[in-house]
């Protein structure tokens, strides 16, 4: 199986929070290649895709932040109407649940947390879709 | 001290209780009759009782006695309740309360050499003696923690390492390049210096510190635990108060059912709060100590506003003094929200009784309109968060049903980052009180 490692973090609803994170990742010398926020009225989770997920944690630990690592699915789809219906449909049908997706910026990849990764990628792949290895992803998007 | 005074001074836990009556009862009489010839204020509320200092026959006679309160002392700052001459006093402390004006206790020689007996016993309990170093890192100065701490394991021939509070970084290189073996300081600085260590690498376990003297705040049992889970030492309750002498008043001990008052020094007893009628051993109530060796500035009868219980019974390690029941609230720290008494130390007990919760939380409450509101910041772990709002929003419900189902109220929980709140170096902060604000 081939996954991605995104990093979460924990943030409380405070001004400047994710400028820290991205200077800090930043001056370390690590390309974030994508991001997304998400926030309630009270605190925010932030996600990241960067190429060495566990030596961004550590650093982002040392700074005081709660990091976690997720595995997420980095899945190539076709600009073309219906594509996204039909992944929706493949893990709807296998009962997998999407806990959250987002898209790589200027690509047509999409990262999906799904609650079963393995069972997502087979029938993903069996699909006939691309699902992309950590090496290909930030490889090619260079 | 020559290592038989040593074990003599031990004995003193184990006398019988025969021996201990009379020597109470013997105090008793000497100190009634010093304050009643020497402190204004006791002399003039005995005779408003129509008591003189004749009127202890036994040691039941006590509860005639009227009683002190820390209003007392305030009323009578600096020096209304010294009981001798100023030349006999050999040392100041203070307290400076979080109103009004500060609390002053004056020490004659003697006073200074049985509150050094009453540390040294304290820690004679925990095992500590020559061989320990100890870093002591309650505060040094006009609060008692840090000199009382330092006379007791000084006389136990025990090394100390006199580094006060604050700079946590240093207290933890000491600790590991000089292979202290015992800690004091309040628990919620001892927390911090936990925190602080893991994070610049250093590993508990490989360090020689074997013993913690906790006091000089309320904690729970759940802290207690979380401590020695953390940091594998022994985490001892010390009880003590400046009105009284300072650290060393109680002390827990092994069998850990409650903290033995070295009671020929110390005598304690049980009130109803409301009416001031003494109350039976085995009783929950205030509690009431009286100094029987103290002579700058007896306290008789002084309210400590402390809710105890005197254990009844035998304590399984044999010694005979008493036990009164761990202080885990102070009536001070009672938060009234719409009708109900919530102390913090409830919300600690339910926090941590959730695995991976941070014993770091800060309670604030609110008034709306009417409505008096709970808002409690609790510090989130790794391993609460998973990557979801939802995961956060679970562990949010979880920690307010455990909160509700103890002190019964609903609460806001409002999941912080991780050393986002104040830590304290002395006694900590755990509540900010917008009412009336
Ligand atoms: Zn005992």
């Amino acid at each position: 199986m081939e996954t991605v490692k995104q990093l979460s973090l924990f943030l409380e609803n405070k001004p400047g929070h994710v400028y820290s994170i991205c200077k800090t990742l930043g001056e370390a010398g690590i390309n974030i290649y994508t991001l997304t926020l998400a926030d309630t009225a009270q605190f925010g989770i932030l996600r990241l895709i960067v190429e060495d997920a566990e030596a961004s944690k550590a650093l982002l630990e040392k700074e005081g932040f709660i990091v976690n690592i997720a595995e997420v699915l980095a899945v190539r789809i076709d600009n073309q109407p219906g594509r996204l219906a039909q992944v929706a449909e493949i893990l709807n049908k296998e009962g997998i649940n999407v806990e959250y997706v987002y898209a790589f910026a200027n690509r047509h990849i999409f990262l999906y947390r799904v609650d079963d990764t393995e069972k997502a990628y087979q029938k993903l792949i069996s699909n006939g879709f691309c699902v992309l290895s950590s090496h290909e992803l930030f490889n090619t998007n260079k | 001290m020559e290592k038989s005074a040593l074990q003599a001074l031990a004995q003193k836990d184990f006398m019988s209780r025969d021996e201990l009556e009379s020597i109470q009862l013997a105090r008793l009489k000497n100190i009634v009759s010093h304050a009643y010839k020497n402190q204004a204020l006791f002399r003039s509320r005995m005779q408003e009782k129509g008591l003189d200092d004749t009127c202890i026959k036994e040691m039941k006679d006590i509860q005639k006695l009227p009683f002190f309160k820390k209003v007392d002392l305030r009323d009578t700052y600096p020096f209304g309740l010294l009981s001798v001459p100023m030349e006999d006093i050999i040392r100041l402390q203070a307290s400076s309360g979080t109103t009004g004006s500060p609390i002053v206790i004056a020490y004659t020689r003697e006073d200074v050499a049985c509150w050094q007996e009453a540390t040294m016993r304290a820690l004679m309990i925990a095992g500590i003696g020559s061989g320990d170093i100890i870093q002591n890192a309650y505060g040094y100065g006009l609060f008692t923690g840090g000199m009382g701490l330092h006379y007791g394991a000084e006389g136990l021939g025990a090394t100390v390492l006199p580094i006060s509070s604050g700079n946590t970084e240093r207290q933890i290189k000491l600790m590991s390049d000089f292979g202290v073996t015992c800690i004091s300081c309040t628990p919620s600085y001892f927390l911090h210096i936990i925190e602080k260590a893991k994070q610049l690498g250093y590993d508990f376990k490989k360090m020689k510190l074997r013993n913690g003297i906790f006091g000089a705040e309320p904690w729970t049992n759940e802290m207690r635990q979380r401590i020695e889970e953390e940091s594998g030492i022994k985490a001892w309750d010390i009880y003590g108060l400046t009105e009284i002498s300072g650290p060393g008043v109680a002390m827990d001990c092994p069998a850990r059912t409650g903290l033995h008052m070295f009671e020929d020094l110390f005598y304690p007893e049980i009130i109803d709060p409301e009416t001031g009628e003494a109350l039976p051993d085995g009783t929950e109530g205030e509690l009431v100590i009286t100094t029987l060796h103290k002579f700058g500035m007896p306290m008789i009868r002084y309210r400590t506003r402390d809710i105890s219980v005197i254990v009844k019974g035998e304590c399984e390690c044999g010694r005979t003094i008493r036990r009164i029941k761990r202080i885990d609230h102070r009536n001070d720290d009672m938060l009234i929200i719409r009708g109900v008494n919530v102390f913090p130390s409830q919300i600690e007990a339910a926090l941590l009784t959730i695995p991976g919760v941070q014993p770091h939380y800060h309670i604030i409450v609110r008034r709306h309109g009417d409505l008096d509101t709970l808002e409690v910041q609790v510090e989130l772990s790794a391993e609460l968060f998973g990557d979801t709002i939802r995961s956060i929003e679970v562990i949010q419900k979880k920690i307010g049903n455990a909160i509700k189902s103890i002190i019964g109220l609903a609460v806001t929980v409002t999941p912080v980052e991780p050393g986002s709140l104040e830590r304290s170096m002395g006694k900590a902060k755990r509540v900010t009180d917008l009412r009336n604000k």
